[in-house]
């Protein structure tokens, strides 16, 4: 997870390239005191921290721009930042850069429930989006965990997801437009209020390109209808096993719920104690969400049911008010935290294809055992979504480093049962190192070459995606 | 016609290839610029399809008929409802799976599932290196690296050749019921669509006959759950009847084969009665996707863009002489997608001519 050295030139510029920003943006804040600075040094991804030459706050897309065109004038990296809460670090500056951030821009645009989009600037958070509209019956669909804090340009970097994208896509299913800056500072309006492009469509490319293509100042969501209602059941198994093979068979038959959740005993137990949601104490559960008008939920209950009677549940639970589906729900939204609570962690994103999820359930315990750790498994099982937590004490050295080891060993396991390193999460500069373990050089080359298209000077958000050893002449002969 | 027997046989033949190629699946879209015909009939089979994990992977050149027949007899299916072209191209070749996502080709459910390229899960390419890619994979979450896979979507082939896909299915629907609404205009059609496809009722298609003067809407689900929501839906609109409608007919334009140059235009929805208002005398049109998609057909040779002048959307020419198939792009875009076609296709082999 090494990045590169600062340029000594950029960082003796400091005061210049802070005068030019000033300049270009008037009224807008541009920090560059230390202290301040510090506020900047990391995203979520807390064990790695570097802060920024520079931070700038601009206020709306002209403003983006001008300051994009003044990094490029003065050859100065960009890192662009939405709310700070990338788990991958896909917000860590680098020592030499400016940091670009869009916590000033959270304007809803406009709203149009005719033609069923709202047009945001990128700063808002993601929750305030849903927030907007929902007294008119519509919601936006895509809900990271950190909902309440993520920005929407953050969302579209990552193209994230959430507990309810089995049903409504993940963000690059939800996107009509955006408007991006260019490194150069040119502005491009990609897509609009209308379905598909064209020919070539630059959106899904846009999205998920973790800011090395551009910065998202604004974007038009697509919004859906609230559903008519909605209800979770908690089935608990005694193994991991039988839960595993209840999704596959819900699936099977024909039911696509909104939400099908996973949690093993190490998970359930943290929750239990932090959350008291009344969780029995099993070897795995599954928490799964239907939604539509009464008759048909109780109808895809009952089918759940009778599938999940098949494999043998210790407990079926089915919420009988908004009280009992709020505290099955409790535990698991507060998973993280709960987690947080008793031990350090590092959360790992890794998909495995659904029929993969018993083996390498037990895998994933065999390679704890040998690395001498604890493992908790929090997951969305519909779409083989894992996220297994690797408990550690960040104060131990050898831990950090066993817990790091079996975490790259767990998302290799991943790849070679058939799936990806992540899932919703993005690569950042967390999984850089491991991209070779899921791509063949051809297929980086691929990648880096659009990247050569939109940021031909390879400056936007810095040694993040792409291992270091393999964009060293691009970024040297920029 | 020069059809390889397999991707790498394909990539030999790109990397040494000394002029241009005109990349065809099952041709059934007529279309293609000067080149070398190259078929991918033989680059054909399903190689992978876990119905309990709700996914397919089949080589490019697999008809789209046997991807369908694969998935009916385990009761799933396309949920965005690849048309087929032949009804307006005359074409006989039959789809494949490739072209359908090479075209990024989808139909009325587009309005509620999405399109084909939200369900493309992974591609492999032979680019215009003749070096094999492959992005994305099988599973349904995925972020690692750059989306080259949906922005292989619509290329049309110029960014690459797709020798593989793999893709998101969904279980088929139980039932399916149409209600329609008589004696709309098309302002007054826009928006009772609107409001249907607004509504949590589960509405999967939505479209305007002016001929006919009738307003559909289909609903689908389970079939015991479909009377509800018609009297639900009926609630919110207004008496509605029971009708009997051929929703592939819809996809496929078919009531427009033969009536002249056909134009199909992707609006914001509640534009198109305005657009609709400024067609050329003797245009025959009908609105699918809520007036979020406009088909027309002209007189043999008019330019209906030029004829049209600024919409809020984009319209291409789908049958007919004449420069320009597709709309321009803004000029930023285009810059970016021009650049993108030299950065994979240095020599210009793939379509020469597709965009332009």
């Amino acid at each position: 997870m090494d990045l590169p050295a600062p340029d000594p030139d950029i960082l003796a510029r400091k005061a210049q390239v802070a005068a030019r920003l000033r300049q270009a943006l008037p009224g807008a804040r541009v920090i560059d005191d230390p202290g301040e600075l510090r506020a900047y040094e990391c995203d979520a991804l807390t064990a790695r921290t570097c802060a920024p030459m520079l931070v700038v706050l601009p206020r709306s897309t002209a403003e983006v721009a001008a300051a994009m065109a003044v990094c490029h004038a003065q050859s100065v990296p960009v890192v662009p930042r939405g709310a700070g809460t990338s788990l991958a670090g896909g917000a860590l500056p680098t020592a030499d850069s400016v940091v670009i951030g869009l916590g000033a821009m959270t304007r809803v645009l406009e709203t149009d429930l005719d033609n069923r989009f709202i047009r945001v600037e990128a700063g808002r958070t993601n929750l305030s989006v849903t927030q907007a509209i929902e007294g008119q019956g519509f919601f936006y669909a895509p809900d990271p965990s950190s909902q309440l804090a993520c920005a929407i340009g953050g969302n579209i970097a990552m193209n994230s997801g959430g507990a309810h994208c089995l049903k409504y896509g993940v963000t690059v299913n939800n996107l009509l437009g955006v408007t991006l800056v260019l490194a150069t500072g040119e502005v491009v309006e990609i897509g609009g209020p209308w379905m598909d492009a064209p020919g070539i469509d630059l959106l899904p490319v846009v999205c998920g390109s973790e800011g090395q293509l551009g910065i998202v100042t604004e974007a038009v969501l697509r919004i859906v209808p609230r559903p008519e209602g909605a209800r979770p059941v908690l089935i608990a198994f005694d193994s991991a096993e039988a839960a595993g093979a209840t999704v596959s068979a819900i699936i099977r038959a024909g039911l696509v719920p909104v939400a099908i959740e996973y949690m093993d005993r190490p998970c359930i137990r943290a929750c239990e104690a932090h959350a008291h949601a009344g969780y029995p104490d099993c070897e795995a559960m599954l928490i799964i969400e239907v939604e539509g008008p009464e008759p048909e939920i109780a109808a895809q209950i009952a089918a759940i049911r009778a599938i999940a009677q098949a494999h043998d549940p210790a407990e079926f639970r089915e919420a009988c008010d908004e009280d009992e589906a709020a505290r099955i729900w409790l535990g698991r939204k507060a998973a993280f935290g709960a987690m947080g609570r008793i031990n350090d962690y590092i959360c790992l994103d890794g998909v495995i294809p659904v029929s993969a999820l018993p083996q390498v359930l037990a895998r994933t315990a065999q390679l704890a055992a040998e690395y001498r750790l604890e493992v908790a498994n929090v997951f969305h099982a519909g779409d083989g979504n894992l996220h297994p937590l690797i408990l550690f004490d960040a104060n131990d050295p050898d831990e950090l480093r066993r817990a790091e080891a079996l975490g790259a060993d767990i998302l290799r396991l991943c790849v070679g049962a058939g799936g990806c390193l992540t899932g919703e999460h993005g690569v950042g500069i967390e999984k850089r190192d491991l991209m070779e373990v899921q791509f063949a050089p051809a297929d980086l080359e691929a990648q880096m070459r659009v990247k050569d298209v939109f940021d031909p000077g390879w400056k936007l958000n810095p040694a993040k995606v792409f291992p270091l050893h393999l964009s060293a002449a691009r970024r040297g002969a920029a | 016609m020069i059809a390889p027997a397999d991707e790498g046989e394909l990539a030999a033949l790109v990397a040494a290839a000394d002029g241009p190629v005109r990349v065809r699946g099952g041709g059934s879209h007529g279309i293609g610029g000067p080149g070398a015909p190259l078929s991918l009939a033989r680059l054909s089979g399903i190689t992978l399809y876990e119905p309990g994990a709700l996914t397919m992977v089949a080589r490019a050149g697999t008809p789209l008929a046997e991807v369908e027949a694969a998935l009916a007899a385990e009761g799933q299916y396309l949920p965005w409802e690849p048309p087929d072209p032949r009804a307006l191209s005359g074409a006989t070749g039959a789809p494949t799976i490739g072209g359908v996502f090479a075209t990024n080709a989808s139909g009325p459910r587009r309005v509620a599932a999405g399109a084909a390229r939200d369900f493309l899960l992974g591609v492999r390419i032979v680019d215009g290196h003749g070096a094999v890619v492959k992005n994305g994979g099988r599973v349904m979450k995925n972020v690692t690296g750059m989306d080259l896979t949906r922005l292989m979507a619509g290329a049309h082939g110029t960014l690459g050749i797709l020798t593989e896909v793999s893709f998101k299915v969904l279980p088929r629907p139980g039932a399916v019921r149409t209600l329609a609404l008589p004696g709309l205009d098309a302002a007054q059609a826009v928006a009772v669509m609107a409001r249907a496809l607004g509504s949590p009722h589960g509405v999967t298609g939505t479209a305007f006959l002016p001929g006919e003067g009738e307003t559909l809407l289909r609903l689908e689900g389970p079939e015991a759950a479909l009377p509800a929501r018609a009297d639900k839906l009926a609630a919110l609109i207004g008496p509605l009847a029971e009708a009997a409608c051929d929703w592939a007919a819809i996809r496929d334009a078919r009531a427009l084969a033969g009536a002249g140059d056909i134009w199909r235009l992707s609006l914001t929805p509640t534009a198109s009665p305005g657009v609709v208002a400024r067609l050329p005398d003797g245009a025959r049109w009908f609105l699918d996707r809520g007036g979020g998609r406009l088909w027309v057909a002209v007189a043999p040779g008019s330019d209906l863009r030029a004829a049209l002048g600024p919409i809020p959307g984009h319209a291409t020419r789908i049958t007919g002489a004449g420069p320009g198939r597709f709309h321009p792009e803004p000029p930023g875009v285009a810059a970016l997608t021009r650049a993108l076609r030299e950065k994979f296709d240095p020599r210009g082999l793939f379509n020469p001519g597709m965009f332009d």
